[in-house]
């Protein structure tokens, strides 16, 4: 019997190590595991209110997510690809030819 | 019957899907690049008519139980994102010869997006809504990096793609918040259970609308969350940063104003509060730092910004009156913008970018019409009557002053006084500057068709603007 | 019911995974603790069948492999879609089986798209 509260805050810790870990990581890759990362902990508590809530909807979410997750994968390694090919490196810091 | 009928409902999107699928395959098959333009035109052509058919035939209402809306805000948003698509694809067929980019992979990603985007804007359920916004965010994320070659273009796409997937991360955990809360992801479902079960006060629910308002926030390039936009709009493609600066915003808006309006309706004092220092920020700091600006794509990015904070004015008001002078001012905005794109387009030839601020010195002693266009569309954009871009002001900010919020619009009209400087700069270096080099534009047939529609519609509009805001009007009451 | 997340018939798998862990562990956890512990080079060399090791350990894999990765991620996230719609096929009835090929054949002009563009060929 784990109450509902459980998976919540295990959703919202693993969420904020993924924000901590896009904020903070300055490999490429890291960053990419980090948004990863928030997606997975945004199924977990849509899977425990689906369970919660005794609605189907949360589980039919979690497909979408996981989908889309892997399309934004997909997406994201050929942009990262891409740009590797034209600048052999993958440390945030040294993308810098648009000045932000 | 219902599937049938949400089937026909939704038959604009699927002809749409159809003509990108169908412009993939033909790449394949066609020689001539220009044909595929063509064809993907009259797709879109035959799309936006079964559109305007159902909508003549009385066709109304909800499909696909409850998750999508065949309504006049879903059409008038239609119209803004059929029209951006269409003038895309006019102003990018020289482009894409001169960048040799893939013309079916550019069409049909094009497609898609604009898929997305009328996706989002019929949504009324936050799972169709999460959907339609990843279909046009994934498109535009490999359309801001299609020239494979060019590292500009590979950051922006890199730059794009990792904030765009952060923000929809938080979008995602506000929907999964409010359904934890309501038990439903239907938009008038969750507005009844947060009403009905006293939630409106519950913190949960100011943390789950915060969380959508960061990630609409970051779609719409609002102040802190706009560090993306500019890097992004310098290095794609120009035409993919015309599109982009018009349909995913007005997207990203039509979201705003369907979730704000229907689900957290209770809640307008909150949002107001959060959203109106954003707005003054999001102006001010377009405003500025456009001012230093050398390049005109990133001078652009910042205008747009600036732009729009001008159309979350009228969101902030919180009035159905004032989100019509919004939906006015987006369109509006769409057409000037795709005309200012348009002529920083066809200054683009190979192996010249035309996009530094000296290269327009002198353009009006050598192609005296593209300079006229051009000084057409900065005026509008700075709002100098009678252009449409003053009306698309002149509306947001009576609203305004109708809400009583006075010092919003004096603030607002003191930075639309400061972004004269920089757009009539533009004007400046065109009409009182010496032409330094030959300057050769890479005009098309296609481009001036584009352009000719965007500067009579800016000036039909201002002259005549009782047309466009009573069509808005009605679309958003139904 | 909501609340109960772990029904209690999974209690013996649990039980069993925790005994696997433990069985598992202690032999090395055991060892380490008394074995002697002396280093010296050939010790120290990755285990390479009594050879001595040629080149780098860190293998940089071809790009091909990304590509083919991509595309397999995709289409294997689709069938996600297909099992479920495979298990309330009688339920959803013409209409779904409809969707279903209109779903595939989406997913088919992708899969052909790659095929053309040479994604798939690994010279």
């Amino acid at each position: 019997m784990v109450p509902l509260s459980w998976y919540i805050m295990l959703s919202a810790v693993v969420f904020s190590i993924g924000v901590l870990g896009f904020l903070m990581r300055r490999n490429l890759i890291m960053v990419f595991l980090s948004i990863e990362l928030m997606l997975n902990s945004i199924n977990i508590s849509l899977a425990a209110f689906s369970h919660y809530l005794q609605s189907i909807t949360g589980q039919i979410m979690v497909f979408l997510v996981i989908t889309v997750a892997a399309a934004e994968a997909a997406i994201g390694l050929a942009i990262l690809m891409a740009f590797y090919k034209n600048n052999p490196t993958i440390k945030a810091d040294e993308i810098n030819l648009l000045k932000g | 019957m219902s599937h049938l009928r949400s089937m026909i409902l939704i038959s604009p999107e699927l002809l749409l899907v159809l003509t990108a699928l169908s412009l993939l395959l033909l790449d394949f098959l066609v020689r001539r690049k220009g044909t595929l333009a063509v064809a993907g035109a009259a797709g879109i052509f035959i799309s936006a008519y079964v559109n305007y058919r159902l909508i003549k035939v009385g066709m109304t209402g909800g499909t696909i139980q409850g998750m999508f809306a065949f309504d006049g805000y879903a059409n008038f948003f239609k119209l803004i994102f059929y029209t951006t698509l269409l003038l895309t694809i006019l102003l990018s067929v020289k482009y894409l010869a001169i960048e040799k980019i893939s013309a079916g992979e550019y069409y049909s990603l094009l497609i898609f997006s604009t898929v997305g985007m009328m996706i989002m804007a019929a949504a009324t359920d936050l799972l169709m809504l999460y959907l339609g916004l990843e279909l046009m965010a994934l498109s535009t994320y490999i359309l801001a990096g299609i020239v494979r070659g060019d590292r500009r273009s590979n950051e922006a796409a890199l730059k794009y793609f990792f904030l765009g997937a952060f923000s929809s991360a938080f979008l995602l955990y506000g929907i999964t918040l409010v359904y934890g809360l309501t038990g439903s992801t239907n938009l008038r479902e969750i507005a009844s259970a947060l009403h009905s079960l006293k939630l409106a006060e519950s913190p949960i629910t100011m943390l789950s609308l915060i969380f959508f308002i960061t990630a609409f926030g970051f779609k719409i390039a609002l102040a802190p969350f706009h560090m993306w936009a500019p890097d992004v709009y310098e290095g794609a493609p120009t035409p993919v940063t015309a599109f982009m600066s018009a349909g995913p915003k007005a997207a990203g808006f039509a979201v705003m104003g369907r979730v704000l309006f229907d689900v957290f309706g209770g809640l307008q004092m909150q949002w107001s509060i959060i959203l109106e220092p954003l707005a003054i920020l999001t102006i001010a700091v377009g405003s500025i730092i456009a001012l230093s600006q050398t390049n005109i794509k990133r001078m652009l990015a910042y205008s747009s910004i600036a732009h729009a904070g001008y159309a979350l004015i009228g969101i902030v008001i919180g009035t159905p009156e004032g989100f019509v002078s919004t939906m006015n001012y987006l369109m509006i905005y769409m057409i000037m913008n795709m005309g200012a794109f348009g002529v920083v387009i066809m200054l683009k030839r190979e192996g010249f970018s035309g996009e530094n601020l000296e290269d327009y010195a002198g353009l009006a002693k050598r192609h005296p019409v593209a300079s006229a266009l051009m000084l057409v569309f900065m005026f509008s954009l700075t709002g100098i009557p009678p252009t449409a871009g003053f009306i698309g002001k002149f509306y947001i900010f009576m609203e305004a002053v109708y809400a009583g919020h006075i010092y919003l619009v004096i603030i607002a009209a003191l930075f639309s006084a400061v972004s004269a400087f920089f757009y009539l700069r533009v004007v400046m270096y065109m009409y009182m500057k010496e032409p330094a080099g030959d300057i050769s534009l890479s005009t098309s047939k296609t481009a001036g068709i584009a352009l000719a529609f965007a500067v009579i519609m800016v000036l039909v509009i201002g002259v005549f603007p009782s047309l466009l805001l009573n069509f808005a009007r009605n679309s958003f009451f139904g | 019911m909501p609340g109960t997340f772990i029904p209690s018939n999974y209690l013996p798998i649990i039980i069993i995974c925790i005994f696997a862990t433990i069985i598992g562990l202690s032999p090395l956890l055991i060892g380490s603790l008394l074995r002697p512990r002396r280093s010296y080079r050939q010790k120290l060399l990755p285990y390479e069948s009594g050879n001595e090791p040629i080149g780098e350990p860190r293998y940089k894999f071809s790009v091909k492999f990304y590509i083919v990765a991509m595309l397999f991620v995709v289409f294997d996230v689709e069938a996600v879609f297909l099992y479920p719609w495979a298990v309330a096929y009688d339920k959803l009835g013409i209409f779904g089986f409809v969707e279903m090929m209109m779903f595939i054949f989406i997913l088919l002009i992708g899969y052909i798209y790659a095929w053309e563009k040479g994604a798939l060929d690994w010279e």
